[in-house]
């Protein structure tokens, strides 16, 4: 992209002052300049997005998650109706959503999810995506070596266990409902919701033990 | 950049082989990734452009662009491409204006 090289005078007010613009970051800023102008969109429209997207936490799907392993027939609607049952917690799924599939860890199979695509995600649940998601290596790798895969987060799968790897798509997404985690029997689901990570809704990892339990080897 | 595997187009990346390791860190992204994000949201739901012809754009990046180009490098360049392909934007004016002559 040298061809695009250009003096840091022009630097577009909204980059932070310390920062050096790329020639990508002045590219974008051209693009959405040249359609504020041309009256194809408002700024402050974008700039509602940006600030929108960026609140977006795992939160609804720990939720959900959290629901799910305190109420059996619950975890039953959700894995049969995902988006009656994200409903009834209150979270309003984008009637335009792509289709949800919740599939659940056991001790028996694990599953974790991919676009080898792209970056497709369950975005309502889980916010948007971390950049290893959309990585290269992420996306080649994970369908054909998932257990090493699966190391390099930490995460020892034994060779007993199966894994199953859901390759996403535009109009087809994955939750995964990780184990809920020994010891806490006790806990309401609040307490549980904290223990479930956005890694462990992707299956690269476990969810949290918690506070005071012994962490599990391996 | 890498051979592709049986002719695929370079969005295609299951299987394709490797030796790269997953950098699982969480990277905070910059300004202008959010905003490109966000316009591409912006301008889908205004109907000017749609999931599928922005996804047809990626994965019609050349296969050394795609590999070079970061994950919002890859939006922006398909999203422009497929403006200029709308006749909403010149490419020489996105020029013009990313050089800040215009």
């Amino acid at each position: 992209m040298s061809e695009h090289d250009h003096p840091h005078e022009h630097a577009q007010r909204d980059f932070q002052p310390d920062e050096e613009p790329t020639a990508s970051a002045l590219r974008a800023a051209a693009i959405e300049a040249l359609l504020t102008e041309k009256g194809v969109v408002a700024r402050e429209e974008v700039t509602r997005v940006v600030e929108a997207t960026r609140a977006q936490t795992p939160q609804a799907g720990a939720a959900v998650v959290a629901r799910a392993w305190s109420d059996p027939a619950y975890k039953e609607r959700l894995k049969a109706r995902p988006f009656e049952a994200i409903a009834e917690l209150g979270y309003d799924i984008p009637i335009e959503a792509p289709q949800l599939y919740v599939v659940e860890n056991s001790p028996a199979q694990r599953n974790v999810i991919v676009c080898t695509l792209c970056s497709c995600y369950p975005r309502a649940l889980l916010g948007p995506p971390p950049d290893w998601y959309k990585s290269l290596a992420y996306r080649s790798r994970v369908v054909v070596e998932p257990r090493a895969v699966l190391r390099e987060f930490g995460t020892v799968v034994p060779d007993d266990v199966e894994v199953k790897v859901w390759d996403s798509t535009a109009d087809l997404r994955f939750l995964v409902i990780p184990e809920r985690p020994a010891g806490t029997e006790g806990l309401g689901e609040d307490a549980l919701a904290g223990l479930v990570t956005r890694d462990s809704m992707i299956g690269v990892s476990d969810a949290l033990a918690p506070e005071g339990a012994e962490v599990r080897a391996g | 950049m890498s051979a592709a595997p049986d002719d695929r187009k370079p969005h295609d990346r299951g299987g394709w082989p490797t030796d790269e390791h997953v950098d699982t860190h969480d990277h905070a992204h910059l300004d202008w990734e959010w905003r490109t994000d966000a316009l591409v949201r912006v301008l889908s739901a205004k109907g000017v452009i749609s999931t599928d012809q922005m996804r047809r754009a990626i994965e019609s990046l050349p296969l050394e662009r795609y590999e070079a180009s970061s994950y919002y490098e890859r939006w922006s360049a398909a999203l422009e491409a497929l403006l200029v392909e709308k006749g909403l934007l010149a490419a020489a004016e996105v020029d013009a204006r990313a050089r800040g002559a215009a």
